[in-house]
C-alpha cells in the first residue's frame, strides 16, 4: 500500500494522518466533474460551474431512512437538504450515484421515502448500489427488485457516460465472520472481464459502499478481496474510487488511484480509531447542518484544496 | 422483537436466563457457557442494528435494532460459534455442556 500523505505541504489542511477535515457532517452531495480524464470534487453547496463539455455527477451516500436515534432524529430533512443543494447547482449534473445504505433497516417504507425525496432531485438518473443496511434479513432480496434491474449477480453493473468507464460493485453481501467487507469470486471474475475492452487511458470510476481500501479494519472499514479488484485497474491512468460506510470524507492517493469516501447525508461516525466504536456520533444540531465557512479555495487540477476551517473542495488529477 | 425464525428461538425471557449485552459492537461476554436447554437471550443496546447468526446455520436473529432481543434454546451440548451480519468482525460463541 503506498503512504499516505504524512506532511501538511502546500498548507492546504490535510492532516498528519492524511486524513481530510470535514466540512458539512450530514446532508452534503459531493459534486464531480471529469474532464480530460482528470475526476475532481467540490462539495455541492460550494460549487461554482462547470466546464463545458465535462462530465458532473453527484454522491450522495448513506441516508440510512428510518434512523431516529440522537445523532439525527429527522434523517428525511437532512436527505431533503442534500437534494436542495443538489438543484441549486449552477450546471445540472448528469446523474447522481448513492452508494449505499440508502435505508437503515431495508423496510419498504424507508426506500419508499427515500425514493419519493430522491424525486424532487433536478437529475435524470440515479445510479445506487447497497449498502449491508439494504439487505438485512434477504441477502438483498428487496434491493434488488427496487434498484437491481440489469444488474449482475447481486447487483454489480457498469456503465459509460462521456469517455468515462463507471462500475458499480457491491462489497456488502455474504460477509465472512471475522471479516470485513467481500467482493466475491463471481464479481471480481466478471470485473475483469466488464474492464478488458478498455485502454488504458479510459478514465475509470469504482463505486461500492464498504471502502476498497483499508481504512480501518479494527472497525471494519475495509473490504477482504479489494486488493484482487484492484489489480484489474493497475493498467488504467485514471481511476476513482468512491465510497461511503464510514459517513466521512476520506481521501488517499495510490498511484493513479484515487481513494475517495462520502460523507453521510444522515449522521457522522468518528473518524479511525478515535472513539470506542464506529456507531453514530452524535454533533451539536448546528454542527449537523454546518455548511462551508467563508474561506475559498482555488480549485487547481492535481491538488487537494482545502480550506484551514474544513473542507472546500477536492480535485483529483494525476501528475502527467 | 419477535422472532421465530429458527428452531428454539423465542421471545419470553425468564429472570434467570443467561444473557448476552451487545453494546459497543461487541458480544459480552463474547463465550458464554450453558448447560443444555438453556435459553440464551442477547439484547442490543447499541444505536446501530445487529443480528445474531450462526456460523452453522442453527439460529439466526433479524436485525436487532436499539433494545431488541433475541433469544435461543440450546438443546444439544457443543459448541455454536455466532456473529453479527451486519458487522462480521462481532463474533462471538455458546458453549453448551
Amino acid at each position: 500500500m503506498a503512504k499516505r500523505i504524512i506532511r501538511n505541504l502546500g498548507d492546504d489542511g490535510i492532516d498528519r494522518r492524511g486524513f481530510l477535515e470535514c466540512m458539512a457532517w450530514a446532508g452534503s452531495g459531493l459534486l464531480w466533474t471529469i474532464s480530460g480524464g482528470i475526476a475532481y470534487s467540490q462539495m455541492a453547496h460550494r460549487a461554482t460551474g462547470v466546464a463545458q463539455g465535462s462530465l458532473s455527477f453527484v454522491q450522495i451516500s448513506d441516508s440510512h431512512m428510518g434512523f431516529n436515534k440522537e445523532a439525527n432524529k429527522d434523517v428525511a430533512a437532512t436527505l431533503q437538504e442534500a437534494v436542495a443543494k443538489i438543484n441549486a447547482l449552477p450546471d445540472p449534473p448528469l446523474f447522481v450515484i448513492h452508494t449505499g445504505d440508502i435505508s437503515h433497516l431495508s423496510k419498504p417504507s424507508e426506500f419508499d421515502t427515500v425514493d419519493q425525496i430522491l424525486k424532487s432531485a433536478k437529475i435524470s438518473q440515479i445510479f445506487y448500489v447497497p449498502g449491508e443496511h439494504d439487505g438485512l434479513g434477504d441477502n438483498g432480496k428487496l434491493y434488488l427488485e427496487r434498484y437491481g434491474k440489469g444488474t449482475n449477480g447481486l447487483g454489480w453493473y457498469s456503465f459509460d457516460q462521456k469517455g468515462v468507464h463507471f462500475v458499480g460493485l457491491v462489497n456488502v453481501f455474504d460477509l465472512k465472520p471475522g471479516g470485513l467487507g467481500l467482493l466475491g469470486d463471481e464479481q471480481l471474475r466478471w470485473l475483469e472481464k466488464d474492464l478488458a475492452p478498455y485502454s488504458n487511458s479510459t478514465p475509470i470510476v469504482l463505486f461500492a459502499h464498504i471502502p476498497l481500501w483499508s481504512v480501518y479494519p479494527q472497525w471494519g472499514w475495509g473490504t477482504d478481496d479489494s486488493a484482487q479488484a484492484l489489480s484489474y485497474v493497475k493498467r488504467f491512468g485514471s481511476v476513482t474510487v468512491l465510497n461511503g460506510h464510514i459517513h466521512q470524507i476520506l481521501q488517499k492517493v495510490e498511484g493513479s488511484v484515487y481513494f475517495h469516501t462520502a460523507a453521510s447525508t444522515a449522521f457522522p461516525q468518528p473518524a479511525p480509531g478515535t472513539a470506542p466504536n464506529p456507531g453514530p456520533m452524535t454533533v451539536p444540531p448546528d454542527r449537523l447542518k454546518e455548511s462551508a465557512g467563508n474561506n475559498k479555495s482555488e480549485l487547481r487540477p492535481g491538488k487537494t484544496s482545502i480550506g484551514r476551517r474544513g473542507l472546500i473542495a477536492c480535485i483529483w488529477g494525476h501528475n502527467q | 422483537m419477535d422472532s421465530s425464525l429458527a428452531s428454539g428461538a423465542t421471545t419470553n425471557k425468564e429472570p434467570n436466563d443467561p444473557e448476552v449485552k451487545i453494546s459497543n459492537f461487541t458480544f459480552d461476554p463474547a463465550s458464554l457457557e450453558i448447560p443444555p436447554g438453556a435459553k440464551v437471550t442477547w439484547t442490543n443496546h447499541d444505536d446501530q442494528p445487529h443480528t445474531v447468526t450462526s456460523t452453522q446455520k442453527a439460529f439466526d436473529s433479524p436485525a436487532l435494532d436499539t433494545d431488541d432481543h433475541f433469544s435461543f434454546t440450546f438443546a444439544k451440548p457443543g459448541e455454536y460459534p455466532y456473529y453479527c451480519k451486519i458487522h462480521p468482525r462481532m463474533t462471538g460463541k455458546v458453549v453448551v455442556k
